[in-house]
């Protein structure tokens, strides 16, 4: 008795459809697990986000949710940003009192430096946090507030003061410290600084008007 | 059941004999890239070990059902899929590991210790065999990250465990060992060639040791004859 499809081909298939049920198998495990953790990450996500931006701007500062107040701006030379980029609006008690925006560093040592930069109504920078950077480990990488307190420096500095002029580090005649030896780094994150500040100078009008208007062109 | 001989041997293997970092040789990427302080080399060691340990189990499992001509398509899918799930249940329930694991995660799969030894030992040994391989494997592994680590990280900034609060929060930041006062860094070591150097290093003390070893053996039996 031989059977009409020959050894050969019945092997090949008999192969395919092992692979065929081990995908199916594994397919299913990640479909599961996906199903299972997504609301769980999602969650997390959220929470670490509204952390870091608590971070950046005192949470006695607002009252509203700031994470539903999220806002794609277009790219600008002031925030040093190639593409749109995210900023949120702070209230409290109905009246405008601050704005966390993300700006780009371009001119650090080794790339570019993504900040969080979060500004009260006054224009007074309530705090700085570098979000990702390539600077050079041990040497250029105090910048982070893991590894060092020197972006703390910039927590109530605006454009008053210290003076534009003064907005340098202190070997270029500025208001702010840097490590002997990386001197680049901190130059790239104190213009950047300074320009969020020009930034947010030219758009406060803006982030001041109502909620309600804004959310809609949101 | 396996006999504490076979136990032993399988160990003797993992940490010495087959220790992929400085005798196969393999799985070089990660070892080099993340090995510039303790905790890092230690979190990755132990993240990598996990994944060979669940990986090798899982291929031994299966090894009668797999086709010869398919095996290495079988084994890439399971251990990508496994290390998927490991990171997806990480990244969802211990969320602060995450963080600190979570970058070496996905580098795992592309490390080719953990195929090497799902094909050349769990396709051919009973599950609790290959369990202990792998665990001997990852352990041997681990023992390599954490001297480049602990190498590195001295010579580079004169520290040991620097970022343990990373791991362990805030508190054990006083675990921090500063082994030399007011030492001004070194950032070779630190940078991608200080792991070069530091790994050549190694492989040439094993190396020096076991010719040593092995010119004794053959003295002694030179004596003997």
């Amino acid at each position: 008795m031989t059977s009409p499809i020959p050894a050969a081909l019945r092997n090949a298939l008999r192969t395919g459809v092992i692979l065929f049920v081990f995908a199916l198998v594994g397919t299913a495990m990640l479909a599961f697990t996906h199903n299972r953790t997504e609301p769980v990450i999602t969650r997390g996500q959220l929470a670490e986000k509204r952390a870091l931006l608590s971070q950046v701007l005192p949470a006695a500062l607002y009252d509203n949710d700031l994470l539903s107040t999220q806002q794609s701006v277009p790219p600008d030379d002031l925030l040093g940003t190639r593409q749109a980029s995210a900023l949120w609006l702070a209230r409290r008690d109905g009246e405008f009192s601050g704005v966390v925006l993300e700006a780009v560093a371009p001119d650090g040592y080794s790339g570019n430096i993504a900040l969080l930069i979060g500004i009260d109504a006054n224009g007074a920078v309530t705090g700085v946090r570098v979000t990702a950077h390539r600077e050079t480990p041990g040497l250029g990488d105090y910048i982070d507030r893991a590894k060092s307190a020197w972006i703390d420096q910039f927590v109530g500095k605006s454009l008053l003061a210290p003076e534009p002029k003064h907005w340098k580090v202190a070997k270029d005649g500025g208001v702010f410290d840097a490590r002997a030896g990386a001197t680049i780094t901190p130059r790239a994150v104190v213009k950047a600084v300074k320009s969020a500040l020009d930034y947010f100078a030219r758009h406060r009008a803006a982030f001041a008007a109502p909620l309600a208007v804004k959310e809609k062109d949101a | 059941m396996m006999t504490m001989n076979e136990f032993r041997s399988l160990f003797h293997n993992g940490l010495i004999k087959q220790n992929t970092g400085l005798v196969q040789l393999l799985g070089l990427c990660p070892l080099l890239a993340i090995s510039n302080n303790v905790v890092n080399a230690l979190s990755l060691g132990l993240a990598t070990t996990m994944v060979m340990a669940a990986s090798s189990g899982a291929v031994s499992g299966v090894r009668h059902f797999v086709p010869n001509e398919i095996r290495i398509p079988v084994f890439v899918l399971i251990i990508a899929a496994l290390v998927t799930v490991i990171d997806l249940v990480m990244h969802a329930f211990v969320h602060p590991l995450y963080l600190v694991l979570g970058i070496f995660i996905p580098l795992i799969t592309t490390n080719c210790i953990v195929l090497a030894r799902a094909d050349a030992f769990a396709a051919k040994n009973r599950p609790l065999n290959s369990v202990v391989d792998a665990v001997a494997m990852g352990l041997g592994l681990t023992l390599v990250l954490l001297v480049l680590g602990a190498i590195r990280e001295l010579a580079g900034q004169g520290t040991l465990f620097s970022g343990i609060d990373l791991v362990f929060g805030e508190d054990a930041k006083q675990f921090v060992l500063h082994v030399l006062p007011n030492y001004q860094g070194f950032l070779l070591a630190i940078l991608p060639p200080g792991a070069f150097i530091a790994l050549g290093l190694l492989i040439a003390t094993n190396n020096w040791y076991k010719a040593r070893a092995e010119q004794r053996t053959r003295a002694a039996v030179a004596v003997a004859a």
